[in-house]
């Protein structure tokens, strides 16, 4: 056993000294990506249309085709074609401690770029721009905040959506019951089965989950915009080489109109897994950011004006 | 591991609000607390029951009371929640499923103490059966010719020593309400689980946030555990079951 890996400690060493002009110049996680000759990509379950599991559970959506042409940028760099990719499936709760920790290098999910975060992890620039507005059934004939004065609203836990409601100037001074699901399809439940007549959440969310409803001819987005989010693929902070590279890869996209494409892909046209199309334009905030990306807060576009 | 360390995150105001993290938390602890005694008030006076009814001596009654226990025992804590929550209110009668989902007066946390109240009467029942079986069947036959009905063999002779067998697996069983009671999170209590996972969102300091809970959770059930000791201190008959611990 012990002479056994002292010949492949040997073999190891006889391979690195020949191979010695790369590791110089690489730092962070283009160095650990070239040692390890792997790549992992953190992806979500259910967050459509960004990044989610297809009938064969399989990754899709728009981050994931996002993510997969930065790993093509990453491949060109490192010139390693064969280059392995790892699918590590990530949560709200564990996205950004897995990509601190190291064990996520690359995160195609639904992140929101924001000041808190960005103490613990950095953003590519962004490629989408959410609203936090809220979802009702039609038959309710609510249409603006003001109307949800002593009437049971639903969110998601771990979300803070009833804080920005109160926060806006037309929920000051009412009076919210709020009701929790553990998550988004709980939350939507919620509001299905009448127990909140309002639902408060990212619009691309609610319109995801509209779409794949019993009815989604009874539910409509509505009411004012609480907040703007922009959302961005996740990397690790203090890490410039590779922000660099997945910023200029997305930028790339931006320029080229590859980006437009598959926003048109996923937001427009019918995706799996049940051929609905989100039916979700392309908003003036996004737009704006192909022409001039950035990689700016959700905190900088809401000041108070 | 590349983590921003903020010690100093509990005492941080909330955007847009004047509290605290530690605020939530605190309201989150007090909720904690609430639904576990509520339903230890409840598992115990149900579990008593049962239990005792179990051992009684009319068959028909036994097997509805051990249906009861396998009931509440065969199925996960947290679909029972999710039963509670969602499925019972669809089956009641229009106008009272509305009155249950939209205007019930703090509805989450009167399913949450019944759902777990249930669930844990169903292992003290349980417990109680086999401290009341455990008994040599001379006390009751002891009972019964001293000239005591069967109810007061059972409130004088048998519950008095069956109590005193059970009590520590009744600790563990006291401390598990408390751990179990994070499961409420799962229909909007806004409980200590439900409190860390918004705090851990919100201030995206996830290690501060769930040390700080680990220690909450762990308190509680320390204080649990020590108060049943207590009990079983003062409770001891010297000569009797157990009398050297």
């Amino acid at each position: 056993m012990k002479s056994r890996n002292r010949l492949l400690f040997c073999l190891l060493a006889v391979s690195l000294a020949a191979n010695p002009v790369f590791a110089e110049d690489l730092t962070g996680t283009l160095k650990k990506v070239k040692e390890s000759g792997t790549i992992t990509m953190g992806i979500r379950e259910s967050s459509y249309p960004l990044s989610y599991l297809d009938d064969k559970q399989q990754p899709i959506g728009y981050h994931i085709d996002v993510c997969n042409k930065i790993v093509a940028a990453v491949k060109d760099r490192l010139k390693m074609p064969g280059l392995k990719i790892l699918l590590q499936p990530v949560t709200s709760q564990n996205r950004i401690p897995l990509v601190s920790n190291g064990t996520v290098d690359l995160e195609c999910g639904s992140t929101t770029n924001n000041e808190a975060r960005r103490k613990q992890v950095s953003f590519a620039v962004t490629t989408f721009v959410t609203n936090v507005r809220m979802a009702v059934k039609k038959a309710s004939g609510i249409t603006s905040l003001d109307q949800l004065n002593g009437k049971p609203v639903a969110t998601t836990s771990g979300t803070t959506s009833v804080q920005l409601m109160r926060a806006h100037e037309k929920g000051k001074h009412l009076d919210f019951k709020e009701v929790y699901g553990k998550d988004h399809a709980d939350a939507f439940l919620l509001l299905e089965t009448d127990r909140a007549v309002a639902f408060v959440m990212d619009d691309n969310l609610l319109a995801g989950l509209i779409a794949t409803s019993k009815k989604p001819a009874d539910y409509a987005l509505v009411g004012e915009v609480l907040n703007v989010e922009p959302i961005a693929v996740m990397v690790r902070k203090d890490d410039a080489q590779f922000k660099k590279l997945a910023d200029d890869a997305i930028k790339g996209m931006m320029k080229s109109g590859e980006l437009d494409k598959l926003y048109a892909k996923w937001f427009l046209s019918p995706i799996p897994p049940k051929n609905i199309s989100m039916n979700f334009p392309m908003s003036e905030k996004l737009k704006e950011l192909i022409r001039n990306p950035s990689d700016a807060p959700a905190e900088e576009y809401n000041r108070k004006k | 591991m590349n983590y921003h360390w903020n010690w100093g995150i509990y005492l941080e105001q909330i955007k847009g609000g004047g509290e605290t993290y530690l605020s939530w938390l605190m309201t989150g602890l007090g909720w904690t607390v609430s639904v576990s005694l509520c339903s230890w008030a409840i598992a115990l006076v149900l579990g008593f029951l049962i239990g005792t009814l179990r051992t009684a001596p009319s068959r028909r009654v036994a097997r509805l009371c051990t249906a009861y226990v396998e009931l509440f025992r065969n199925i996960p804590l947290l679909v029972q929640m999710f039963l509670w929550f969602f499925v019972v209110p669809e089956f009641l009668p229009h106008g009272l499923s509305m009155w249950v989902k939209q205007e019930m007066p703090a509805k989450e946390f009167l399913t949450a103490s019944a759902c777990l109240g249930l669930f844990t009467s169903a292992r003290i029942a349980e417990q109680v059966r086999a401290g009341i079986q455990s008994l040599p069947a001379g006390q009751r036959h002891a009972g019964l010719a001293m000239g005591f009905t069967l109810p007061q063999t059972y409130r004088y002779v048998l519950l008095p020593l069956a109590f005193r067998i059970i009590l520590p697996p009744l600790t563990s069983e006291f401390m598990n309400v408390f751990k179990n009671s994070s499961v409420a999170f799962a229909i909007g209590v806004l409980e200590l689980t439900f409190q860390a996972r918004q705090m851990q969102e919100d201030s995206e300091q996830g290690i501060e946030t769930y040390l700080a809970v680990t220690l909450l959770y762990f308190i509680c059930a320390f204080i649990a555990n020590r108060g049943m000791s207590w009990i079983e201190k003062r409770t001891r008959i010297p000569g009797c079951i157990a009398a050297e611990t």
